[in-house]
């Protein structure tokens, strides 16, 4: 355990905890928009950044990554933190003009107008990078990916064709910050919209109720992965005792 | 070749190959580097090797081709030695003249020598020639002497006589001692003290004791090719200031990250592997000492991101290239998660020279905080374009204009780039400046790896900012959000400014976008992407504020804020503009009568102002 400060306020850490994690779990609130607890921390966004002094040194971090250590003192905001989260917001706010999320989070930065001239065909996508850590990491299959590089980096499937190893699952819609990735069940089919291709599939329908409750490939995944017999899946959860 | 086994053998290898090698023998060094390719130089080498033949000298006579001599303006280079007579701009068809008068009867060619641009005056001797003259080679020195294929070369000037020397009972506290009392700082950029980095990397604690080397050879700052010069033609070198540093941090596996655009430096540091592997100073057991260390060649695809260490690492894992938060350094947990050393090229070249010479010699060139020599490649408006290998605290003057010989065509000297896209510029009047780690990052700009830009009257600095910032646009991997949006923002905002479209508030946004470089980008990339732009704000605020204020482009760059025109007094209608334009807006005036531009159909291209020899065609 560590001991640090964080705006004023000492706590007690294990040391593999990053800034952000005993900020969130004391009530202490850092913005950020591509961190989640399921996935690895990934620094991207830089909303999260803060001041820290450590042996006398002063210097800007990523909250997200920093890991905490004796005698560290954290000011989560500053003229200069302060500076980095409102021109981030900016630039997103550029590019991503029609998200909720975004235009939100430039409010309560007191951003209210644009200062950048606005990106069209702009897909609500942040290239946060949280679909393609949790389709890796949590899932297991990397049907999708950052390609490109800089201005151009995208998050698109492979030839930004149907994936051949996507399970529909919708893991990627559910963490997406900006609903930049969406999915729609429509009787015995899932449409899931991503920014640059839109994919179908089929739902299993309940045996029992005759409902379609979830995408064939994902349950033969679960089943294969999981070492469930196919079968179990004939029946949706609600039927089942 | 039988593995040497022992120190002892090695120098009895190299007391053997010495003493084969009549010192007094002539040689014709033929230089092989990039520069010199590009002159032709190959056809010179297979010329003088045909006379040779064709004259039975074989046994009289040594041809040697070796690695960039640094000198690329007057390319191909060529040198006999011993005498250092030093021939440049030479041809193929000189190859039998050089022979038959320099070489036979000790006769020097006065067309093939170097003159003096301010004095005129024609110097025979390579050591003499004003660009050389104030230059310390201790590292790059040897490149002008070595078949860089040639590893009995390497020993017959003294290599691996460190390595030699570290395995015959230095422990690797020791060796780790010697480089941080030597004052060595990193060459790739960051300046960080590489003694230190070692120790950090030697105590680290890994679990199954691997602990990764690296050689950094991902250059790829525009115009700078110093890594690749000495990689090119010194790899042995390089391979043993490897050696020495995998020894002392406790390594046994090396890499060596180099760029595919880089073929030749690739096919030698290749071979030179091979050789080192076959005397036994790669592999198992190194000369006899049991310490175990391979080398491996990794290429690197052309991104110029991979030059940033966990970005490089990350490619090295097969990755894509992308960088990490170096919350946790790389000394630490690197490559593979295991404790990590990497230095870049020229870093590795100081070692051996160090472990040599002693740290007390290395000290004693240099200043404070910056010791021994550093290579920079001069290029731009210079008249001696070529890579300088310079003693740190030399100033800029002592570079551009003792060395680099002036401004060309008369112009004026107005700033020098240096430390690649994410340097600065730094103007005339810090022309005193003394060049070190320090001073120049004082200045705002950095040493980074070694560019160094010269720009004239005729250069905009709003152009140069543009240009930098939409080259490190290219390059950002766009993984955090300043970098890949706020570099966009502040191109758009540079081409407005170049195109006429610059608004009050400009400035201050620019200076605001860079700030959020700094502060918040997730690698050095990002965080001194904004060098360019603000170090021109600083020194040219006025340039700026001409092209916003008044749309005007001082420089006369900026397409859209110039008009080309003709000078009707000076303009005799000869008619050379009227083929040069290629938008066929000028025609002729009539006889001996002023030539008519017509703006409507002007590009703007600046061909008729080039081409004009009277003075005829002006920028305004």
């Amino acid at each position: 355990m560590v001991k640090l400060t964080i705006d004023g306020r000492e706590f007690q850490a294990e040391e593999e905890k990053t800034i952000l994690e005993v900020a969130s779990e004391n009530g202490i609130h850092i913005p950020t928009l591509c961190y989640h607890e399921e996935v690895s921390p990934y620094g991207a966004c830089r909303l999260c950044m803060v001041e820290v002094t450590r042996k006398g040194r002063k210097r800007l971090v990523a909250s997200c990554l920093y890991p905490v250590a004796e005698g560290l003192v954290v000011r989560t905001e500053t003229p200069e933190v302060n500076n980095i989260r409102r021109t981030v917001i900016e630039l997103l706010l550029a590019r991503c003009p029609d998200s909720e999320v975004v235009q939100e989070m430039a409010h309560d930065l007191g951003v209210d107008k644009p200062i950048f001239s606005l990106e069209e065909d702009n897909h609500k996508c942040i290239l946060c990078a949280l679909c393609t850590r949790v389709c890796q990491e949590v899932v297991g299959v990397s049907a999708i990916t950052l390609v490109n590089r800089g201005v151009d980096r995208q998050m698109a499937t492979p030839f930004y064709d149907f994936s051949e190893v996507c399970i529909g699952c919708g893991s990627c819609s559910f963490v997406c910050p900006t609903r930049a990735i969406s999915f729609e069940d429509v009787g015995d089919t899932r449409v899931l919209t991503m920014p640059h291709v839109t994919m179908e599939f089929k739902l299993k329908k309940c045996s029992k109720c005759g409902k379609y409750w979830a995408p064939e490939r994902q349950l033969e995944y679960i089943a294969k992965t999981a070492g469930i017999a196919p079968e179990a899946f004939d029946i949706c959860p609600d039927c089942r005792d | 070749m039988e593995r040497l086994s022992s120190p002892a053998e090695l120098e009895k290898v190299r007391k053997s190959i010495v003493s084969k090698r009549d010192a007094k023998k002539p040689c014709i060094t033929v230089c092989s580097g990039t520069g010199c390719h590009a002159f032709g130089c190959e056809k010179v080498s297979t010329a003088f090797q045909n006379e040779i033949k064709r004259l039975g000298l074989e046994e009289k006579v040594d041809v040697r081709t070796t690695g960039c001599h640094g000198f690329c303006e007057r390319g191909p280079l060529v040198v006999i030695r011993p005498r250092d007579i030093f021939y440049q701009r030479v041809s193929a068809d000189d190859a039998a003249e050089i022979i038959s008068e320099t070489v036979l009867k000790n006769n020097v060619i006065d067309r093939l020598l170097y003159a003096d641009p301010n004095t005129g005056k024609k110097v025979v001797h390579e050591h003499e020639v004003p660009f050389y003259a104030g230059q310390k080679r201790f590292v790059f020195g040897n490149n002008g002497y070595i078949d860089p294929s040639s590893i009995d070369d390497y020993l017959a000037v003294g290599g691996y006589a460190a390595l030699g020397k570290v395995l015959s009972g230095i422990k690797p506290e020791a060796v780790i001692e010697e480089i941080k009392k030597s004052g060595l700082r990193g060459r790739g950029g960051g300046g960080f003290p590489t003694g230190i980095k070692w120790e950090s990397c030697r105590n680290a604690p890994s679990e199954d004791s691997v602990r990764y080397i690296i050689c950094n050879a991902d250059e790829g700052d525009p115009g700078a090719y110093m890594d690749r010069s000495l990689l090119e033609g010194n790899p042995h070198s390089v391979l043993e200031g490897m050696l020495i540093g995998a020894y002392a941090i406790g390594g046994h596996e090396g890499y060596v990250y180099v760029r595919h655009e880089y073929p030749l430096a690739v096919k030698n540091v290749r071979l030179a592997i091979k050789q080192a592997e076959e005397y036994g100073l790669l592999g198992k057991n190194i000369l006899g000492s049991g310490f175990d260390f391979s080398i491996r060649i990794n290429r690197g695809g052309g991104a110029f991101i991979c030059g940033e260490s966990s970005a490089l690492m990350a490619s090295l894992e097969g990755k894509v290239g992308e960088p990490r938060a170096k919350y946790i350094h790389t000394v630490e947990k690197g490559l593979w998660e295991k404790p990590t050393t990497l230095n870049n090229v020229e870093t590795w070249a100081n070692v051996p020279l160090i472990i040599n010479q002693g740290a007390d010699w290395y000290t004693k060139t240099g200043t404070a905080n910056s010791k021994g020599t550093k290579i920079f490649s001069l290029v731009g408006k210079v008249n001696n374009t070529g890579l300088v290998e310079v003693p740190m605290g030399i100033t800029l003057k002592e570079i551009i204009y003792d060395i680099g010989g002036g401004i060309p065509g008369g112009k004026k000297f107005k700033a020098v780039q240096t430390g690649g896209p994410s340097g600065g510029v730094i103007p005339d009047s810090l022309i005193n400046l003394p060049v070190d780690f320090d001073e120049l990052t004082k200045s705002g700009s950095m040493m980074g790896s070694g560019g160094m830009i010269v720009m004239d009257e005729d250069n905009c600095m709003v152009d140069i900012a543009k240009y930098f910032i939409g080259f490190l646009e290219g390059e950002s991997c766009g993984k955090c959000v300043p970098c890949r949006e706020g570099l966009k923002r502040m191109r758009e905002i540079l081409d407005g400014i170049s195109e006429g479209r610059g608004k009050e508030g400009d400035i201050e946004l620019l200076e605001r976008l860079s700030t959020t470089l700094t502060d918040g980008a997730l690698c050095a990339l990002g965080s001194t992407a904004p060098n360019p732009v603000l170090s021109t704000i600083r020194y040219f605020r006025d340039e700026y504020e001409a092209h916003i204020k008044e749309k005007r482009c001082p420089a006369g760059v900026c397409k859209e804020l110039i008009t080309y025109q003709i000078i009707k007094e000076k303009c005799p209608g000869c008619g050379l503009c009227i083929k040069s334009c290629p938008s066929e807006a000028i025609t002729s005036g009539g006889k001996k009568q002023p030539v008519i531009l017509d703006q409507e159909k002007c590009i703007k291209c600046g061909a008729c102002y080039d081409v004009c020899k009277l003075g005829a065609v002006k920028v305004s």
